[in-house]
């Protein structure tokens, strides 16, 4: 090896599982979330094979329940929630300030701990017995009726709050405290600015879910009265305390993404974001009136209808932010130099999904319509194209654009656009049948349908397979680039963004020396250093394989 | 599903127009955005696609009008959205007048309702066209939800709540009812047909199959007499507990001071909670029913009380407010 940097400055499983380094922490969760997004994708696959035919093909109604809790518990608590940040912001936001590690690296480490911890005991609830009440845990089925292993599943979520909130801690602080010099708010990476937005979404409502569990395990173990009516509680009073966190959790869920998909765009159309206080002002917009929207899951509960109409309102008002983004992105294309590689790729695919999926919303928080749409195979549709059109595009899509920088290789370009445009595909054909599915009446979670619904469900299988096709790829390629990749060099893409301007991968304190940003983000004309046309006429670096 | 693959559901409610328009309105507009934005990202994509390796795009860094168009028009569309669904809404949380009243009832899992003059189905509803009806839903266990597509409504079915809704089916025909609200192991099961009939033939059916069923009435007379509410609740008011004479629909003054509207939800928690609202210038003397009858009774209770609305209301000794009252 020629340098040494923070995968081979030292060796062993202690100096993985012992360390405090951001960049190791971020592969030891790459490799957790990777495994937990691999057994939900599993009961993913059983729940589109069940429901190639009307009756059901696979398994019994009891399993079926268990499939689709279990897969939503797996994908958002262990997946989806903890991907981009714990992951990619974990490695890049110190990178993106200059700065050596975040602010508590200790706690870091603990974070993920914490975070193995909690999924050991929703392993373990998987394993004797699974889970069946729906991954909300609507009381008082949770509470009360349900035979399944919910209290062990409770815990383990209970649990792995704690990881998130200390990551959103430990961002925070980072980003207030260790900025290189140079590195002013308006200067920082627009990734930066959506976790500083995540990180308020996790340390303000993450509390109140696990309180809520709580709450939840502590009916059904003591049977003390919160929310069974028997037990002189209330049902609905759950379902406010738990979307008031599940729902700003889907934007802890889509901010990074949208975080990844503002620095993939300006580097690949090469040139400064459009609007960018706009985009960061959006984040914290969202983050904010996110809070504000959580009882649009209720409109049918028999909610007063001032709150139905409140809510609705202020649920119309968190769009605005979402659309400003996409115009954004959109214009910033615009008289670009835009190159199709991989990671390009994704960012398209993200914004015609999320586009989707974010327009779909609007059909929802509308009261006259919710009351039809509300709990069909519409919502299903939707929050698949918000969460893994959007979310996961986003993850995959970021992996592709920091690979050189995480492993110092390049992977084949060839085969990771044939899995951009697989994914993409397959991803439509599984979920937008769903939408007509859900307009036709046909009502999420169901083993069993009536035999109209068919002809779409078996659409939407098909189109699960060739989505399963689109993960396995990149899982393929990846792995073996990081053996017989190309050497990526420093800047292979190139971008402007300070993680680009230590080694690939970069050393264990991250820089030589202590950087000092001079320049305003996103500009490639004022760049010597970057090696293009406008700057200096050295000859761009090596780029791929196209 | 052989030859066509209908994308909405047949229209068999007066709710169902007004839903499928709005769904029109909606998609058009999100239609537009979405094809011009696609129909953008695509042109620019070959447009400005890098031409020489070292090329670099045009630095455009914003422009304030440019934002604030696009912050303003999607937000007056949004609001007009928003209204529209906010009247079919309103419209269908508050039910006329005139309503035939049938009583749902949700368990794990079939669904059992009860017409007006006590006939019993399970997993059917029957109703006459053109006719507004309520349905009062109460669930045994857990949350359920009440799901006509071709009606274009539901409503969740919440244990220890009454919630209502209402329709008027406007073409005859069998049409599946659902319940969209998970609710355990058979969840899917948990469905049925509702028949909407001309009201002669409704009336025959009524009529035809009404046979060892018991009136909501009478047993709720029955249940009145062998609980000992009329103990206390004396029609003329001289019990130690208020006159039940006149009370459906009514406002109640409370020992607080305020006022609520007698309703079926009221009505079933004083039933189960005596305690929760008291009426002003009675002592809380009334124990809980909490556990102690089942929801059918509780409908036959409530079904009585409120057939007790059109008795005259004694002079002293009702919970009614006075007319003139506060509020």
């Amino acid at each position: 090896m020629p340098h040494e940097d923070y995968l081979n400055a030292t060796y062993g499983i202690r100096s993985w599982l012992l360390t405090t380094d951001h960049k190791r922490i971020a592969l030891l969760y790459l490799g957790s979330v990777t495994v937990f997004f691999f057994i939900g994708g599993i009961f993913a696959t059983m729940i589109r094979i069940h429901l190639l035919t009307p009756t059901g093909a696979l398994v019994t109604p009891e399993t079926y329940n268990k499939l689709f809790t279990m897969h939503g518990v797996a994908m958002i608590f262990f997946f989806l929630i903890p991907s981009i940040p714990a992951v990619l912001g974990n490695f890049l936001i110190p990178l993106m300030i200059g700065a050596k590690d975040l602010a508590f690296p200790k706690i870091n480490l603990l974070s993920w701990y914490i975070y193995i911890v909690g999924g050991c005991f929703v392993l373990y609830s998987f394993g004797t017995g699974g889970l069946d009440t729906g991954w909300t845990f609507y009381t008082p089925l949770s509470s009360v009726y349900s035979n399944s292993a919910v209290t062990p599943a409770v815990i383990g979520i209970f649990i792995n709050g704690f990881s998130s909130i200390l990551t959103g801690l430990n961002f925070i602080v980072t980003i207030h405290t260790m900025r290189a010099p140079g590195m002013t708010w308006f200067r920082l990476p627009l990734f930066v600015w959506a976790h500083y937005a995540t990180s308020l979404v996790m340390i303000l409502g993450t509390p109140v879910v696990a309180i809520t569990l709580l709450l939840a395990g502590l009916e059904r173990m003591f049977h003390l009265g919160f929310f069974n009516p028997a037990l002189g509680g209330d049902p609905i009073l759950f379902q406010h305390l738990f979307w008031f966190y599940s729902h700003p959790a889907v934007y802890i869920m889509i901010l990074p993404a949208m975080g990844v998909i503002s620095e993939i765009i300006p580097t690949f159309a090469r040139k400064p974001i459009f609007g960018y206080s706009f985009i960061a002002g959006s984040s914290i917009a969202i983050a904010v009136i996110g809070f504000l929207v959580w009882a649009h899951h209720m409109f049918v509960t028999g909610e007063s209808t001032y709150a139905a109409l409140t809510f609705s309102f202020l649920s119309y008002l968190v769009a605005i932010p979402s659309a400003v983004k996409v115009f954004n992105w959109t214009s910033t294309l615009y008289k670009g130099s835009i190159s199709w590689d991989t990671p390009m790729l994704y960012a398209f695919g993200f914004i015609g999904l999320f586009l989707i999926g974010g327009l779909t919303g609007l059909f929802l928080a509308c009261l006259g319509l919710d009351i039809h749409i509300h709990d069909t195979y519409f919502v299903v549709a939707h929050f698949h194209y918000i969460m893994v059109g959007g979310a996961v595009m986003g993850y995959v899509g970021g992996i592709h654009f920091w690979w050189p920088k995480i492993t110092g290789r390049l992977y084949s370009e060839t085969l990771s656009r044939i899995a951009a445009v697989t994914l993409f595909v397959g991803f439509n054909l599984t979920f937008f049948p769903q939408f007509i599915l859900g307009y036709l009446g046909m009502p999420r979670r169901y083993h069993t349908y009536p035999p109209e619904f068919q002809v779409l469900n078996v659409l939407s299988t098909a189109g699960a397979s060739i989505l399963a096709l689109g993960y396995l790829l990149p899982m393929l390629y990846l792995t073996w680039s990081m053996r017989y990749g190309k050497v990526a060099g420093q800047n292979p893409w190139p971008a402007t963004g300070l993680e680009w301007k230590t080694d690939s991968p970069p050393p264990t304190e991250n820089f030589h020396v202590t950087p000092e940003v001079t320049w305003e983000p996103y500009d490639f004309l004022n760049r010597p250093d970057l090696g293009l046309a406008a700057g200096s006429p050295l000859p761009a670096p090596a780029h791929g394989d196209d | 599903m052989q030859s066509q693959l209908p994308i909405y559901p047949e229209q068999a409610s007066n709710f169902a127009p007004n839903v499928d328009s709005l769904m029109l309105f909606i998609t058009a507009i999100c239609l537009f955005f979405a094809v011009a934005v696609t129909v953008a990202i695509v042109i620019f994509f070959f447009k400005f696609h890098r031409k020489a390796p070292n090329d670099v795009g045009v630095p455009i860094h914003g422009d304030s009008r440019l934002e604030a168009a696009w912050m303003i028009i999607p937000l007056i569309l949004a609001m007009a959205m928003f209204s529209w669904g906010a009247v079919v809404y309103v419209d269908y949380r508050n039910a006329p007048r005139d309503t035939l009243d049938v009583y749902v009832i949700g368990k794990q899992w079939m669904w059992k309702a009860q017409q007006p003059n006590g006939l019993k189905e399970i997993n059917e509803l029957h109703v006459p066209v053109n006719r507004n009806v309520r349905l009062i839903l109460a669930s045994e266990d857990v949350i359920h939800d009440f799901f006509v597509p071709a009606f274009r409504v539901k409503m969740d079915v919440v244990p220890g709540h009454y919630n209502t809704m209402w329709f008027r089916p406007t073409k005859p025909g069998r049409y599946h009812f659902f319940c969209s609200q998970y609710c355990g192991t058979n969840h899917a099961l948990m469905g049925g047909w509702v028949t909407v009939m001309e009201p002669s033939d409704y009336a025959a059916w009524l009529s035809g199959s009404s046979g060892g069923s018991t009136n909501p009435l009478v047993a709720g007379e029955k249940l009145f007499a062998e609980k000992a509410c009329i103990t206390c609740h004396v029609p003329d008011g001289s019990g130690r507990s208020p006159s039940l004479n006149g009370l459906y629909g009514a406002k109640v003054l409370l020992a607080d001071g305020s006022t609520v509207t007698a309703d079926e939800s009221y009505i079933r928690e004083s039933i189960l909670q005596p305690n929760a609202k008291i009426v002003a210038g009675y002592p809380p003397l009334m124990p809980t029913f909490q556990g102690q009858l089942t929801e059918e009774q509780i409908l036959a209770l409530t079904a009585y009380i409120k057939s007790l609305q059109s008795l005259p209301v004694p002079a002293k000794g009702s919970g009614i407010a006075a007319p003139t009252g506060n509020k």
